[in-house]
């Protein structure tokens, strides 16, 4: 009495597909309300491919396994004080911009994939969101507990949940996902599975991951290697979804493209943080941001289109600005960090000579020419005893909230800041890029409304007029932000090295 | 490289994050469930109106009626932060998955007698769908709800749901032999056939409720806290007495996710009584009006497993008597002494004392 | 177009060598490359997985699904079947 056999396709829809029904008693409509508003035709939802058929008992069982590993060697890594085994002090600071600015964006990542997981009308396709929304509830709380005896040991990893809401630099990722989190589902899936979590994922995983990889952080590395596969489920879902789209109705087309074009853009700019951290934050730096980018997006990003381009898609507008600011960013940035930190939840430095040789050689076009001589004075300043503050506030882009620091590249003139202005209603507003202008004028009523830190600091919703007012309100402390040299982490760094009588100048290298 | 610490002291300078320390206090490590679940969803400063649901903020507690000072009063009793909910479900996957295994290379589900695959090709499968409709309102819940702490333990039920509605389907190929006729039949019935309108009609009506406390009430506490205890329990009971111990087997998993999701929540519950008599009158109110519709609802279900037509002479044991009442060829019998109303009833009861236990006012539990 | 490669990077542990030994032996033209931590398999047009290959390097029953314990990351469209894995353009 052999039961016959069924395809592995054929039951895993069986598993996941055919159990909802059109409703009778409340329309389809009402119990679907979003997703038709965006203008994205669906003729069948049962077109919907799952590339990866993980039925529930399938999943719990392989990410037990990997998280039963993943909690060994956080646990490992506390008992033995793994933190003593990074290169330097110094590196934390890209664990604090990693929980301020990336932790809190996986909780969003999972309670809009839960929104998703509910109101696309596909089966499959609500299956397959589910899964991204626990998958990445999982990454927030192991990143929660993988960093959570660094934040013993070091400062500004404390109340990151409480800076993400008020701080100046990580409004820029909190723009970008609650951009995405208002706009419909099918928006918010293209800017997160696909530009995001597919265009650009690995120019995050790598500085991140790598980056801990060369500066002995044991711990970050596990995590990463834990979380990638993961991503490698979500990656699939972006290519999925941007191919169903498209091969569902014609009219789609343009609409995904749009998109296309203003989220890599939005992400793109977000990712201008995680350029200064790779370059700059890193005491060992694997690789520079120009080689990630000429790696992970010119050449991957450029065979993916090749291959898109079949559906009638091409690559996102501007990319070639992004690859002209390559050489450029991470110093713009660095350099504003630099200005600011004092304000901010982690610090800066100038850096020593080991890293000024290596980003000249990165950076043969651009860093001797324009850069290195800003740090050489700012090391002068220092050494004269007026380490470089700006007193001020800076002007932030009304779209991406990067200060506007960004310069004409691509017109060939890398002094000259790089400034649009648009009108809306009367007022005017300023983006730092062709890019971030175009989002604008696309949705002028809702950019407009954005709240933008320094806008609110100057109209007193921030705790008061004085910079310690403000920086109580947003739970900022003296050790977190600031110059690092001098700073209670490197005091304690050195004290636990046996370094105490050492001066603190140039840092040599191990 | 490591480097030789023994005569350096490294003391850590705080023992928790911020967040965590707030609420229990300086001095003390937080937990992984206090670290993970604490104080993590955005509360302020959004940027941008909703396209989608401009009325409210992305998070936003005027999404229901009910009113907590503090959100972070619904911790879950079983402190499922991510890994621990997956480490506990995987497992009970892996008895799960030998259970099915032993089952079906036995042949110990196509080998039960007719009467009782009826009973399961009638009342056990079509509640796919409404596993499927659970997990579509815990999503839901997920979405819109406020805070951490009620709303993770939300995906982990609804991912359970979906899990349960693919141990029925799994139970249906099984019992088919692979074919997917018994899918089709009961997704057939749950669209058409009379006993299963009532349920259907309540949870369409779930999937558009506006307040999302209202249906964790209706979904999670009530239809879940009458649904499993008369079908895993009583009817599969009934079901193990007559020989479906093979059944018993397959669904063994139910019942002890049920258990475990009543720890939740009763704990949810009381944590919202405990807060305001308003939201106690609130909880109250939802509770009452869901268990009557909902008991009501089930009974034809609970008629379908204990009082059908017989279609061969019934041992006349003690849980059989109800049968022999019955009259007509496709009607159950509902009189006041069936087995169905009173199982029914007894869940029912049950689930009302329970809640009444937490601080709901139920003008009447029987 | 026939010149693309697809990718396939595996963490570099015990778990992951049959997958890897089996890569190597059903796809001929794969260049195999060790990185810190991981093993990076790439191929021009496709790449495949077969479940049979790897039990007989693994020495025991392997479903396809265990590659999510070991997956870094991947590039291609995804092909997932009972009997194997391939990724191709």
């Amino acid at each position: 009495m052999a039961a016959k056999r069924m395809n592995s396709k054929k039951r895993y829809e069986l598993l996941t597909r055919n159990m909802g029904w059109e409703t009778t008693y409340q329309s389809m409509d009402e119990v679907f309300p979003y997703d038709k508003f965006e203008g994205i035709k669906i003729k069948d939802w049962d077109k919907w491919e799952d590339p990866f058929r993980l039925t529930v008992d399938a999943y719990w069982k392989f990410q037990a396994e990997k998280d039963k590993k993943l909690y060994a060697i956080i646990d490992s890594f506390a008992q033995n004080n793994g933190q003593m085994n990074i290169s330097d002090a110094r590196y934390v600071n890209a664990l604090k911009l990693f929980i301020q600015g990336v932790t809190p964006l996986e909780y969003y990542a999972h309670r809009h994939y839960a929104h998703l997981g509910r109101h696309f009308r596909g089966e499959g396709t609500r299956v397959a969101c589910q899964m991204q929304s626990i998958d990445e509830l999982r990454h927030a709380q192991t990143q929660i507990h993988t960093l959570s005896h660094y934040n013993k040991y070091f400062d500004g990893l404390h109340d990151p949940f409480h800076m993400f809401d008020r701080v100046w630099y990580l409004s820029v990722p909190k723009s970008y996902f609650e951009d995405a989190m208002t706009a419909g589902p099918f928006e918010f899936i293209t800017s997160v599975s696909f530009s995001f979590e597919y265009i650009l994922t690995n120019l995050l995983f790598v500085p991140f991951m790598s980056g801990a990889a060369y500066n002995g952080d044991q711990a970050t590395v596990t995590f990463g290697f834990s979380a990638q596969s993961d991503e490698s489920r979500h990656m699939t879902l972006g290519l999925e979804v941007i191919k169903f789209m498209v091969e569902q109705h014609e009219d789609n087309l343009p609409i995904v493209q749009g998109w296309i074009d203003k989220h890599f853009w939005r992400a793109y700019r977000v990712l201008a943080l995680v350029s200064a951290m790779q370059d700059y934050m890193l005491p060992n730096s694997p690789m520079s941001w120009k080689e990630a980018w000429d790696v992970y997006f010119v050449e991957n990003i450029g065979a993916l289109f090749d291959d898109l381009s079949r559906y009638g898609l091409r690559m996102p507008k501007y990319h070639e600005v992004a690859t002209a600011e390559s050489e450029h960013l991470s110093h713009q940035v660095w350099l504003t960090l630099y200005n600011y930190s004092h304000a901010a939840g982690m610090q800066t430095w100038v850096p020593d000579d080991k890293k000024l040789d290596w980003l000249s050689e990165k950076y043969p076009n651009t860093f001797d020419k324009h850069y290195r001589p800003r740090f050489e004075m700012f090391r002068q300043m220092e050494a004269d005893g007026q380490r470089h503050f700006s007193p001020g506030l800076p002007q932030l882009c009304q779209v991406c909230q990067v200060p506007m620091a960004f310069t004409e590249v691509v017109a060939g003139d890398a002094m000259k800041i790089s400034r649009r202005v648009s009108t809306y209603k009367e007022d005017r507003f300023y983006t730092c890029s062709d890019g971030c202008r175009d989002v604008f004028e696309g949705n002028p009523a809702k950019y407009a409304q954005a709240w933008l830190p320094v806008h609110q600091i100057f109209q007193g919703n921030c705790g008061g007029a004085e910079l310690a007012d403000v920086a109580k309100w947003c739970h900022l402390q003296p050790g977190d932000g600031g110059e690092h040299v001098g700073s209670p982490d490197q005091d304690r760094w050195k004290k636990w090295r046996g370094e105490d009588t050492v001066k603190p100048t140039v840092m040599a290298a191990e | 490289m490591a480097i030789e610490i023994s005569s350096k002291q490294i003391e850590p300078i705080r023992h928790t994050y911020d967040y965590v320390a707030r609420r229990i206090g300086e001095g003390r490590p937080g937990s992984r469930y206090q670290e993970a679940t604490f104080d993590i969803q955005p509360t302020a400063n959004f940027q941008y109106p909703s396209s989608y649901a401009p009325k409210y903020a992305l998070f936003d507690p005027a999404r229901t009626a009910i009113v907590m000072e503090d959100w972070y009063a619904f911790l879950d009793p079983r402190q499922y932060y991510y890994s621990a909910y997956t480490v506990a479900r995987a497992k009970q996957q892996e008895v799960v998955e030998k259970n099915f295994a032993f089952v079906e290379s036995k042949n110990l589900l196509t080998n039960l007698p007719d009467d009782i695959k009826t009973v399961i090709r009638k009342v056990l499968i079509p509640l796919r769908h409404v596993e499927w409709a659970g997990n579509m309102n815990n999503c839901s819940i997920t979405d819109v709800g406020y805070g951490t702490a009620i709303t993770q333990a939300t995906l982990f039920h609804a991912i359970d749901k979906l899990g349960i509605a693919q141990y029925l389907t799994r139970i249906s190929l099984i019992l088919e032999e692979n074919e997917e006729t018994g899918l089709d039949a009961a997704k057939q019935a749950w669209l058409e056939d009379e006993m299963w309108q009532p349920l259907r009609r309540a949870v369409e009506d779930m999937f558009v409720l506006d307040d999302w406390f209202e249906l964790l009430v209706a979904q999670n506490v009530v239809l879940d806290g009458l649904l499993y205890p008369l079908v895993y329990g009583e009817i599969v009971d009934d079901l193990m007495v007559r020989g479906a111990m093979s059944l018993a087997m397959l669904t063994e998993f139910m019942r002890e996710w049920q258990k475990e999701a009543e720890r939740w929540t009763s704990a949810i519950v009381k944590a919202a009584c405990l807060e305001s008599k308003a939201n106690a009158a609130q909880v109250s109110t939802w509770t009452r009006v869901w268990t009557d519709r909902l008991s009501d609802a089930l009974e034809p279900i609970a008629c379908a497993a204990f009082d059908p037509v017989p279609t061969q002479p019934a041992p006349a044991t003690k849980r059989n008597l109800g049968r022999l009442f019955s009259k007509s060829e496709d009607q159950c019998t509902r009189s006041v002494d069936s087995l169905s109303v009173t199982a029914v009833s007894q869940v029912r009861v049950a689930l009302l004392e329970r809640l009444q236990k937490q601080g709901l006012k139920l003008a009447e539990v029987a | 177009m026939s010149e693309k490669k697809v990718f396939l990077i595996l963490q570099d542990t015990e778990d992951s060598r049959p997958i890897i030994e089996a890569v190597g032996a059903d796809n001929p033209h794969v260049s195999i490359q060790r990185q810190p931590g991981m093993v990076r398999m790439e191929a021009t047009q496709s790449l495949r997985i077969n479940r049979e290959t790897v039990e007989e390097k693994v020495g025991r029953d392997w479903d396809v699904q265990e590659l999510h314990l070991n997956l870094v990351s991947l590039s291609g469209h995804v092909d997932e079947e009972d009997d194997y894995f391939e990724l191709h353009w």
